[in-house]
C-alpha cells in the first residue's frame, strides 16, 4: 500500500475534505442538534465531548458497544486455562503425592480459576476498548478543527463526515448552523 | 492547618459539586495542580518529598543487606517463621483494597460522591500493592529463586508449582489484583490525559500526554465503548477485591495452627481490609484536601460517608474478634482455647489489646455526628485504625506461631532494627509514589466530575431525550 | 580462609589433598595460620558477632585437611572384611574398631572413614561396654580431631620451639635415680602405659608417678578399702537388679561417660509382654542436683550431697545391716525422707538378691562402703568386686596434694605431665600454677595449648585418640587396641611414646611400643593362627580376646571396722550454702570445651547450651530474690567465683550445683570463656561438695541460652503429648494411653492416598526405655552435617538439631517428675508441611517419607509454620559460606550440606536407606531385612529406645511395637497420620509411696 492509498484510507490528505464540524456549549444542545441533523438524513455522524453525554448515541445513531461479548469469551478462556494448567501439572506432567491429596481435584482449582477468569476478562475489556476504538492513533483529521482542543474541556462538537452520501460542504455547514452549532468549519484531512 | 479546615461549619454550607462551578473552571482547577510550574510548587511539597524519598532509600539499603546476608537479619526464628514480613504484606494488601472498592462498588451503586476520591483511591491501591509485593518476594530465603512461584516453564528443575498451596493462590490473586487495578486506573485516566494534552502548550508535555492519551478524542463511539469497558472492569473488580483478601486469609485458614485454622477468616479479613483501606484513604484525602485546597471537591459529606463505612466495618471486625473467642470456647479444643486465652492474656497481651482498642472501641465514637464531622477526630481515628489493623495482622500471624502445639517449641519474637527500618521504608515508598502522583497527574477524574456536574446542572436524563 | 580457596580451585580427590599438603609447608601458609587464628582470637560466640560462628566452622577445619589424607604407615585393619588395601573402593566408607577411655571408663568405638578421613563414630558392637552404642561425647570427638585450635607445635616457655631442641634439653637433664623426677598423668587404663610406668620407675627408683582426674573413681576404691580392707572396683549388674538405689549416682548420664550402664539398666525397662512388666526394675534416686538418673527414677529424694551419707547410714540401720546403729529420724521436715526410707528399706528387703545399692563417685568412701555393706546384707547378687588390673595406689586428690607439696618445696626438678590440664583442673587450694613455677623442668604433653601448656617449661602436642596407637583395658581387664585412622595431623605424640622416650632416651613409635607389648602375650595356636594373625584379629574386632580379665573375688565387709571408720571419718560442719561440683554433659572436665557439637548439645535436664550455671532450687531463688540470668558470687574463705543463676526445679534447697569444665581462659575460640570456672572454688577438702559458702548477688546479668523456653513451656499444659502412666495403671487398663486423647473419625473429602506397597518406613520410640541422654542428638548432627550455629543464634531459637530431646516437668516444683521425649520428624502421611509448599520442594515418597528437595526450596518457611511439631529447621544465615572446601573432611559425603535460605529436616537418614537398598540389589535381593537399616539416632541409642523399620511387614520389630497398646501417635487428632509413634512411658512406682 503506498502512502496516498494509506492517506485515503484514513482520510488524510491535502485539499481532502474530511468533515464539517460545529460546536455546542451544553451537552443537551449537542444531543438536540445531533438528533435534528440525523433527521435531515445524515448518517455518518460523530460527536466529540469532554465526558460521556447521555442520549447522544441514540441521537446520532451510534450502535451499542459489542465489547461485552468479547469479555464473556475471554472469561471462559481464563477459567479453562486455569483448570487445564492445574490438571496437566498435577495429573499428567509431574505426579507428586502432596500431603496425601489426590493428583488432581477441582476443589483446589477454584481460587486460581477465579483469578484467571477475572484477569482474562480485564485484559479483554481493556485491550478490546482500544482495538474497537481504533486506538492508539496519535493523529486524527478532526484535530484540525480550530476548537478541537476544547472538546476535552468545555465544548461539545458535532461531526458530519465527508463520506456521508448526503454530504456537501456548503449545505452541510448551513444545516449544522441551523441546529444551533457555532464555529462551524469545513475540516480538511 | 488552614482556616478552612478548622471551620467545619464553612464546609457544611458547601453542597456537593456546587452548581456555580462550570466545566471550564473545573478543568482549570484540577489541571491547574498538574500544569502549575514546577518551580512554583510550594516548598512544603518538596521538603515532604525529600523526606519520604530518603526513607525509600532506607528501604533499598535494608533489602540489599537482607539479600547479601539472609533472613537472619530479621527477628524471625523457630517457631516464628513469619513475623513482620507477612504482617506488613497483609497490612499493605488490606490498605490496597479500599481503592478499587471505592471505585468499583460505589460506581456500581451509582454513588456520585465517589468521583471526588476514586482517582486517588485507585492510585493508593496500586502503591499499597507495590509495597505489599515487596514482602512476599524478599521474605523468601532465596529471593533470586522467587520466580519459581510463577508457573513459567523453568528449566532449573523442571518442577511445577504446588497448586494446593494457598501461597500459590496468593501469587495469582495479588498479581491479578495489581494488574486489574492498574488497567482500571489507567482507563479512567485516559480522557483526562487527553484534556492535559489539549491544554498544554509545552512541546515535551504535548508529546508525553499525546502518547499516554493514545490519541483519545472523546468521540461518541469512544465513549460508548469506554463506558462499557469501565462498567465491566468495575463489575469484575468488585468480586476480585473480595476474593483477594479471602485468598490471603486462606494462607492461615487452611493451616493447622490454632489461631490460624479458622473458617471465619475470609469475611473477617475482607471487612478488616475495607476498614483499614478506608482509614488510609481518609488520611491521604485529609492531607491532600488541606495542602491542595480541595474543600469544595472533597466535601464534609464525602468524609462523613466514609466515616460511616469505617464505623460499620470496624464493628464487623469487632464482631469477628468476639466470634473467634466464642468458637474457641465452644469447640472445646484445648489448643484452640489456649491460643485465644494466650492471645488476650499471654505475653502478647499488649499487642492484642492495642488491636481491640484501635479497631473496635475507638471507632465507636463515630456513632456521634459531631465526631463524624470533626476533621481532627477523623484524622486521628484514621491513623489509630491503621495502627490497630497492623496489630491485628501481627497478633494473628506472629502470636499464633509463638505458642502452638508443643510447649517445648514455644518462643518469642523480637524484631530487629532491620525489621523496623524495612517497614518504615515501605511507608516512605508509598508516600513518595503518592506525592509524585498527586503532583503530576490529575488527582480527580475530570471527565467523571463533569458528567456528574452535567446531570446536576440540568436535570437531564435518558427519559427526557426519548420524550423529545 | 581466602588463601585456601585461592590455592585450591575446584580440584577434588587425592590431588586436592596433595596440593594442600604442599600448601601446608609453605611459609605464607604458616603466616596465614597465625594471622587467621591468633592465639587471643576473640571468643566467637559473643552475641553480636555471629559471623565468628562461621569463622569457627571454617576454623574448626582450617588445618584439618592438611594431613587428613595421610594414612598411618603401619597396617590398620578395618572392621569390615579384608584390609583396606585389598578392597578399597573410592567413596566406599571403611569402619575401624578402636577404643577410648574417659577417666577409666573404657568404650570400644567403630570409626567410619571416607577415603582415609574419619567422619563418624559409632559404638563397637563387639565391645562388651558398647554393644554398638556410644555417648554424645564419644561421638563428638571426631570433630575435636579436626579442631585447628589443637596444639601443633613444641613450645618452650610458651614460645614456639622444636623437637630437637626439646631432645637436647632432656638429654642434659641429670635424672640420676629420679629423686626429683615426677610423672603426672590422668587415669591410666592402658596396659602398655602401665608396663612402661613400671619400666621407668624401675630405671628411676626414686621417681614417682601420680594419677589425677578432676572427675575420678578414686572414692570407689577408697570405699572398698574401707569396707573390705583392699581397693576394689564394684561392678553393678544393672540388668540383674529389680530394685536399684542410686545414692547421688547419675549412672545414666554424668557419672558414666560410657553407654555401658544405660545399656544394662534399660534391659529391664522394656515392655513387650506381661512378664516384662513384672521384671521391670524400680529405681530410687537420692541426689542434690536434678540428674537424668533422678528423671528416670521411680522415686526421687532430694538431699544435699553431704546429707547422703547420713541417709546411707540410716538405710543401713533400717535394714539392720549395722549392729548398734538405729535410724536417726530428723523428723518434721524430713518426713518425706522418713517415708521414703521406710518404703525403700522394705522394698530392698523384698528384692533380696535382686537389690542393688550404688554410691556415686562424688560420695565419700564411707558411703561407698555402706553401699557395699547393704548389698552384702541383702545378699545382693547384683554386684561383684574385682582387684584393679592396674595399680591405683598413687592416684587421686591426696596424691596430687602430696605432689603439689613436693613441688612447692622445690623437691621436684623434673615434672612430666602426660595429658590433662592440671593448672586448670587442680583444686584451687593447691595453687598448682605456683607450685609448677618452682619446677625447673616441666614437660607437658597436651592436646591443646592450654593453661598448663603456658605454665610448663616445655609443651608437646598430644596425638588425638583417632590418631594414636594405644590400648585401653576396662576395669575388669577387657583390653582393646587403639588404632589410628590417620597420621597425627599436628605431629602429636602419645603418652606411651614420651614415657618410653624418657626411659630409653630414644624415641620409639607408639605402634611398635604397643605391638611389642602385646605380641609376647599372645599364644599362637592352630585355630587362632600365628601371633601376627591374632594381632590382626584384635585390631579387626576391637577387643583383645587374649586379654586377661580378672575374676570377681569373694569379699565380706567387716561391719565393726566399718563402724569405727565411720566414727573416725572427719565431718565438716554443714553450715551455709553447699556447692556441689558436677561433670558437664558437654565439656566433661573441660577437655572437650572446644567442641562445637558438644557445646550446642543441650544439657538433658536444664536444656542449657554454651555454658554452665549455678543451679539452685526455686525456693532458694525466692529466698535470695534471684531469677534466671542473675550473676552471683560464691565465696568460701579465699576462694571466690562468679556464676550465672539458673533455677532448677527439684534441686535441693540451700545448695548450688555447678558443672566443671567451663570458664577456660586459655582455650580454642569455641570454648574460651564460655561459662564460669568452678575450679576456682573447688578445694581438696571440698572436692565434690563443700558447705559453708556464701552466695551474693552481684547485680550483673548474663544471658543463658536454652533450647526450651524457660518457665512456661516446661510442662505439658495438660496436653497428651509425652504420655506416661504407672505399671499398675497399665495392668488395670492397657488402653489408658490412647484414652488420653480423643481422636475423632476424620472423613476426608478426598480419596486418601494408600501406602500398601513395598517398604513403608516408620519409627517407634519407647519412652519407657529412653533415658533422655543426648546420644541421638549428636549422632544426628554428625551423620547429617549439622552446622554449629553458636550461642547467639540458639538464643534466637535457630538451632538446627533435626532430632531434639523435649523435656517436661510435672507435679510440685520442689519434687517434680521429668519425662524426656525425642522429637524427630513424624513423617506424617498427610503432611501439613507438604500442602503449603508453593514450589513442591517437599513431597511424599512412595515409601512414605516426607522428602525435602533442598535445591528446590525457595525458603518461604510456610512449611515450618504449618508443622505442628516444629521439626523443620531453616537456614536463616549461611552457616557454611566462609568454610574452605576442606570443611568437607568431617562431613558425611552422602548428605548434602544445606545452603542459606533453605529449609531442612529429619529424613529418617534416607542416605542410609538408599545405601542399603543398593547393597540389597547388588546381592540380588529385593526385600530389605528387618533391622538392616538403622537410622543414626537408632544405631547409637544405648537404651535401644528408637526402632526403625518397615511397617508394611507385620513381623518387623517396629510393626510389633506399634501393635502394643502403649503405642500412640502425637497429635493424631489433627488427621496427619504420623509415621513416628511413641510407646508411652511406664513408671514403676512403689505402691507404698504413691498411696
Amino acid at each position: 500500500m503506498n502512502l496516498d492509498e494509506l492517506k485515503d484510507k484514513i482520510g488524510i490528505g491535502e485539499d481532502k475534505v474530511y468533515a464539517v464540524m460545529g460546536a455546542f456549549t451544553a451537552p443537551e444542545d449537542l444531543v438536540e442538534g445531533g438528533r435534528k441533523i440525523r433527521e435531515m438524513g445524515y448518517t455518518k455522524l460523530d460527536a466529540m465531548t469532554p465526558f460521556p453525554v447521555h442520549g447522544i448515541d441514540e441521537a446520532i445513531g451510534v450502535p451499542p458497544s459489542k465489547l461485552g461479548w468479547l469479555v464473556v469469551w475471554f472469561s471462559a478462556l481464563g477459567c479453562a486455562t486455569a483448570i487445564t494448567l492445574i490438571w496437566y501439572v498435577g495429573a499428567i506432567d509431574y505426579r507428586l503425592v502432596i500431603g496425601g491429596k489426590p493428583y488432581f481435584d477441582f476443589s483446589y482449582t477454584i481460587p486460581i480459576a477465579f483469578e484467571l477468569t477475572v484477569l482474562f476478562s480485564a485484559f479483554a475489556s481493556f485491550y478490546g476498548l482500544w482495538v474497537f476504538n481504533g486506538l492508539p492513533r496519535l493523529y486524527h483529521p478532526t484535530f484540525n478543527y480550530s476548537q478541537a482542543h476544547r472538546a476535552s474541556d468545555d465544548l461539545f462538537l458535532l461531526v458530519i463526515e465527508a463520506n456521508d452520501p448526503k454530504f456537501d460542504a456548503e449545505t452541510t455547514a448551513e444545516h449544522l448552523r441551523s441546529v444551533g452549532a457555532g464555529d462551524v468549519e469545513v475540516v480538511e484531512g | 492547618m488552614s482556616a478552612v479546615l478548622q471551620d467545619p461549619q464553612l464546609m457544611e454550607v458547601n453542597p456537593p459539586l456546587v452548581r456555580s462551578e462550570d466545566y471550564h473552571d473545573l478543568t482549570e482547577q484540577i489541571s491547574g495542580i498538574v500544569e502549575g510550574d514546577v518551580i512554583k510548587t510550594p516548598t512544603k511539597y518538596w521538603i515532604t518529598l525529600a523526606v519520604t524519598a530518603s526513607i525509600t532509600g532506607l528501604l533499598g539499603a535494608m533489602l540489599a543487606y537482607l539479600l547479601s546476608t539472609g533472613i537472619g537479619v530479621w527477628g524471625n526464628n523457630r517457631p516464628i517463621g513469619w513475623a513482620w514480613d507477612i504482617t506488613n504484606f497483609v497490612f499493605w494488601i488490606g490498605i490496597g483494597h479500599a481503592g478499587t472498592l471505592i471505585s468499583a462498588i460505589l460506581f456500581l451503586f451509582r454513588q456520585k460522591w465517589r468521583t471526588s476520591i476514586n482517582r486517588s483511591a485507585e492510585a493508593m491501591t496500586l502503591f499499597a500493592v507495590m509495597c505489599a509485593g515487596i514482602f512476599p518476594l524478599f521474605h523468601t530465603g532465596r529471593p533470586w529463586r522467587a520466580y519459581w512461584l510463577f508457573p513459567i516453564p523453568n528449566t532449573d528443575l523442571n518442577l511445577w508449582q504446588n497448586f494446593r498451596s494457598p501461597l500459590i493462590w496468593d501469587v495469582f490473586a495479588v498479581s491479578t489484583y495489581f494488574t486489574v487495578s492498574l488497567l482500571f486506573w489507567f482507563t479512567g485516566l485516559v480522557p483526562d490525559l487527553a484534556t492535559l494534552r489539549d491544554r498544554t502548550t509545552n512541546k515535551v508535555k504535548q508529546v508525553i500526554f499525546g502518547l499516554l492519551s493514545l490519541g483519545w478524542r472523546g468521540s461518541a463511539r469512544h465513549w460508548s465503548h469506554y463506558e462499557k469497558a469501565y462498567l465491566i472492569l468495575a463489575a469484575i473488580s468488585t468480586p476480585l477485591v473480595l476474593s483477594v483478601h479471602s485468598i490471603v486469609s486462606f494462607d492461615f485458614a487452611t493451616s493447622v495452627i490454632p489461631g490460624w485454622h479458622t473458617t471465619i477468616f475470609p469475611p473477617y479479613f475482607v471487612a478488616g481490609a475495607i476498614f483499614s483501606g478506608f482509614a488510609c484513604v481518609m488520611t491521604l484525602l485529609l492531607i491532600a484536601r488541606w495542602t491542595l485546597n480541595l474543600q469544595n471537591l472533597i466535601t464534609m459529606k464525602h468524609l462523613e460517608n466514609m466515616n460511616k463505612i469505617i464505623l460499620v466495618t470496624g464493628s464487623i471486625v469487632g464482631y469477628s474478634y468476639a466470634c473467634e473467642f466464642f468458637i474457641a470456647w465452644y469447640s472445646g479444643d484445648i489448643y484452640e482455647r489456649f491460643t485465644f486465652l494466650n492471645r488476650a492474656f499471654g505475653p502478647y497481651w499488649w499487642a492484642a489489646w492495642s488491636m481491640y482498642s484501635c479497631n473496635v472501641f475507638i471507632p465507636q465514637l463515630y456513632w456521634f455526628k459531631r465526631m463524624r464531622t470533626n476533621l481532627w477526630v477523623m484524622f486521628a481515628i484514621s491513623i489509630t485504625t491503621n495502627i490497630g489493623m497492623w496489630f491485628e495482622r501481627f497478633v494473628i500471624i506472629a502470636t499464633s506461631l509463638t505458642r502452638d502445639f508443643l510447649p517445648t517449641s514455644w518462643g518469642y519474637f523480637h524484631p530487629t532494627w532491620v525489621d523496623m527500618c524495612t517497614f518504615l521504608g515501605t511507608i516512605g515508598l508509598f508516600l513518595t509514589l503518592f506525592l509524585v502522583f498527586a503532583r503530576f497527574l490529575p488527582m480527580i477524574a475530570i471527565s467523571e466530575v463533569k458528567g456528574v456536574l452535567a446531570v446536576q446542572k440540568h436535570q437531564f436524563s435518558d427519559e427526557e431525550v426519548m420524550a423529545k | 580462609m581466602s588463601l585456601i580457596s585461592i590455592q585450591t580451585p575446584n580440584v577434588t580427590g587425592k590431588k586436592y589433598w596433595r596440593s594442600l599438603n604442599q600448601l601446608a609447608n609453605t611459609t605464607e601458609f604458616r603466616e596465614w595460620v597465625h594471622h587467621e587464628f591468633p592465639a587471643n582470637a576473640t571468643e566467637m560466640l559473643d552475641g553480636n558477632s555471629r559471623r565468628t560462628v562461621l569463622k569457627l566452622m571454617a576454623a574448626s577445619f582450617g588445618l584439618a585437611g592438611l594431613a587428613a589424607c595421610s594414612r598411618p604407615v603401619e597396617h590398620i585393619f578395618p572392621n569390615s572384611a579384608g584390609t583396606e588395601a585389598d578392597n578399597y573402593l573410592p567413596g566406599e566408607p571403611f569402619h575401624y574398631a578402636t577404643v577410648m577411655s574417659i577417666a577409666g571408663h573404657v568404650t570400644g568405638l567403630l570409626v567410619e572413614t571416607h577415603d582415609g578421613r574419619p567422619t563418624k563414630i559409632e559404638g563397637n558392637p563387639d565391645h562388651p561396654h558398647s554393644l554398638g552404642a556410644a555417648t554424645a561425647i564419644q561421638q563428638a570427638i571426631v570433630l575435636g580431631m579436626y579442631d585447628p585450635d589443637r596444639s601443633s607445635k613444641v613450645l618452650q616457655g610458651g614460645r614456639e620451639s622444636t623437637w630437637p631442641a626439646l631432645e637436647s634439653a632432656v638429654q642434659k637433664l641429670a635424672l640420676g635415680d629420679g629423686a626429683g623426677l615426677r610423672f603426672l598423668s590422668g587415669f591410666v587404663s592402658s596396659p602398655t602405659l602401665d608396663s612402661l610406668r613400671a619400666g621407668v620407675l624401675k630405671k628411676f627408683p626414686k621417681a614417682k608417678w601420680v594419677e589425677y582426674e578432676a572427675l575420678a573413681r578414686d572414692n570407689e576404691l577408697a570405699g572398698a578399702n574401707m569396707a573390705f580392707g583392699q581397693p576394689l572396683y564394684a561392678h553393678p549388674k544393672w540388668d540383674k537388679a529389680k530394685v536399684i538405689v542410686a545414692l547421688d549416682h547419675d549412672f545414666l548420664n554424668l557419672d558414666a561417660p560410657t553407654p555401658f550402664f544405660t545399656l544394662a539398666f534399660s534391659k529391664r525397662r522394656r515392655v513387650g509382654s506381661d512378664e516384662d512388666l513384672d521384671k521391670m526394675n524400680r529405681l530410687y534416686a537420692v541426689e542434690s542436683q536434678f540428674s537424668l538418673t533422678g528423671a528416670n527414677a521411680d522415686h526421687r529424694l532430694r538431699l544435699k550431697g553431704s546429707e547422703v551419707r547420713q541417709f546411707a547410714i540410716d538405710l543401713a540401720a533400717a535394714l539392720g545391716a549395722m549392729p548398734g546403729l538405729n535410724v536417726v529420724n530428723n523428723g518434721g521436715s524430713a518426713d518425706k525422707r522418713a517415708r521414703f526410707l521406710a518404703a525403700l528399706a522394705k522394698d530392698l528387703k523384698a528384692a533380696g538378691p535382686e537389690a542393688l545399692v550404688v554410691a556415686g563417685p562424688r560420695q565419700p568412701a564411707s558411703v561407698q562402703a555402706l553401699a557395699a555393706l547393704i548389698n552384702e546384707k541383702l545378699g545382693s547378687e547384683c554386684v561383684t568386686y574385682t582387684k584393679p588390673v592396674i595399680d591405683k595406689s598413687s592416684s587421686g586428690v591426696a596424691a596430687l596434694k602430696a605432689l603439689a607439696g613436693e613441688m612447692s618445696a622445690g623437691q621436684v626438678s623434673t615434672l612430666v605431665m602426660l595429658g590433662g590440664n592440671p593448672v586448670y583442673s587442680a583444686p584451687a587450694d593447691l595453687q598448682f600454677a605456683v607450685a609448677l613455677s618452682k619446677v625447673a623442668t616441666s614437660i607437658h604433653l597436651g592436646a591443646e595449648d592450654d593453661e598448663t601448656a603456658a605454665a610448663a617449661t616445655w609443651h608437646i602436642p598430644e596425638a588425638h585418640v583417632l590418631e594414636s596407637w594405644g590400648d585401653e583395658a576396662s576395669s575388669e581387664g577387657m583390653a582393646a587396641i587403639q588404632q589410628p585412622m590417620i597420621e597425627p595431623m599436628y605431629g602429636g605424640k602419645t603418652a606411651a611414646e614420651i614415657v618410653s622416650w624418657v626411659t630409653t632416651g630414644k624415641f620409639t613409635k607408639s605402634h611398635d611400643i604397643v605391638k611389642n607389648y602385646w605380641l609376647p602375650q599372645f599364644a599362637a595356636s592352630k585355630e587362632q593362627g600365628d601371633k601376627e594373625q591374632i594381632w590382626r584379629k584384635a585390631l579387626h574386632d576391637g577387643v583383645v580376646a587374649a586379654s586377661k580379665t580378672v575374676e570377681p573375688i569373694k569379699v565380706t565387709v567387716d561391719a565393726k571396722k566399718l563402724a569405727s571408720a565411720l566414727a573416725a571419718e572427719p565431718q565438716v560442719a554443714a553450715a551455709g550454702i553447699e556447692v556441689g561440683f558436677y561433670p558437664s554433659s558437654s565439656a566433661w572436665d573441660g577437655r572437650y570445651a572446644n567442641n562445637g557439637w558438644l557445646q550446642e548439645a543441650p544439657d538433658p535436664i536444664s536444656k542449657l547450651v554454651w555454658g554452665n550455671a549455678a543451679m539452685i532450687s526455686p525456693k532458694m531463688a525466692r529466698d535470695h530474690k534471684l531469677t534466671d540470668g542473675d550473676v552471683v558470687s560464691l565465696t568460701r574463705g579465699n576462694f571466690k567465683m562468679e556464676a550465672t543463676v539458673m533455677i532448677q526445679p527439684g534441686h535441693s534447697d540451700d545448695a548450688v550445683s555447678i558443672a566443671l569444665g567451663f570458664g577456660r581462659q586459655r582455650c580454642g575460640r569455641v570454648g574460651k570463656g564460655v561459662g564460669s570456672n568452678a575450679n576456682l572454688i573447688r578445694t581438696t577438702d571440698g572436692f565434690y561438695f563443700a558447705p559453708g559458702f556464701t552466695l551474693a548477688a552481684t547485680g550483673k546479668r548474663e544471658d543463658l541460652a536454652t533450647t526450651q523456653e524457660r518457665g512456661t513451656g516446661d510442662n505439658q499444659e495438660g496436653r497428651p503429648l509425652a504420655r506416661e502412666g504407672s505399671v499398675e495403671e497399665y495392668k488395670k487398663n492397657a488402653k489408658f494411653v490412647e484414652e488420653m486423647a480423643e481422636v475423632p473419625e476424620v472423613h476426608s473429602i478426598y480419596s486418601e492416598f494408600v501406602y500398601d506397597k513395598g517398604n513403608q518406613w516408620g519409627m517407634a520410640i519407647d519412652l519407657t526405655s529412653c533415658t533422655g541422654c543426648n546420644a541421638c542428638v549428636v549422632a544426628c548432627a554428625a551423620e547429617n552435617n549439622m552446622p554449629v550455629v553458636g550461642k547467639d543464634q540458639v538464643m534466637r531459637g535457630r538451632e538446627m538439631h533435626w532430632i531434639r530431646m523435649d523435656r517436661y516437668y510435672s507435679g510440685d516444683e520442689n519434687d517434680p517428675e521429668v519425662i524426656e521425649q525425642p522429637i524427630p520428624c513424624m513423617q506424617c502421611e498427610n503432611a501439613p508441611c507438604e500442602n503449603v509448599c508453593p514450589v513442591q520442594a517437599t513431597s511424599h515418597s512412595p515409601e512414605g517419607l516426607n522428602d525435602m528437595a533442598y535445591n528446590r526450596c525457595v525458603g518461604t518457611r510456610y512449611c515450618a509454620n504449618n508443622c505442628p511439631f516444629k521439626v523443620r529447621h531453616f537456614n536463616f544465615l549461611n552457616f557454611h559460606k566462609h568454610e574452605p572446601e576442606i570443611v568437607g573432611l568431617v562431613y558425611n559425603p552422602d548428605v548434602s550440606v544445606r545452603m542459606r535460605g533453605v529449609m531442612e529436616k529429619c529424613t529418617y537418614c534416607v542416605q542410609r536407606i538408599e545405601e542399603t537398598k543398593i547393597k540389597a540389589k547388588q546381592d540380588g535381593r529385593r526385600e530389605i531385612r528387618d533391622g538392616e537399616i538403622k537410622t543414626a539416632c537408632q544405631q547409637t541409642c544405648p537404651a535401644e529406645a528408637i526402632v526403625f523399620g518397615n511397617i508394611n511387614d507385620p513381623n518387623s520389630r517396629v510393626s510389633k511395637l506399634k501393635k502394643q497398646e502403649r503405642n500412640y501417635a502425637m497429635l493424631a487428632e489433627l488427621g496427619i497420620k504420623p509415621r513416628t509413634t511413641y510407646l508411652a512411658k511406664l513408671r514403676n512406682p512403689n505402691p507404698e509411696l504413691t498411696a
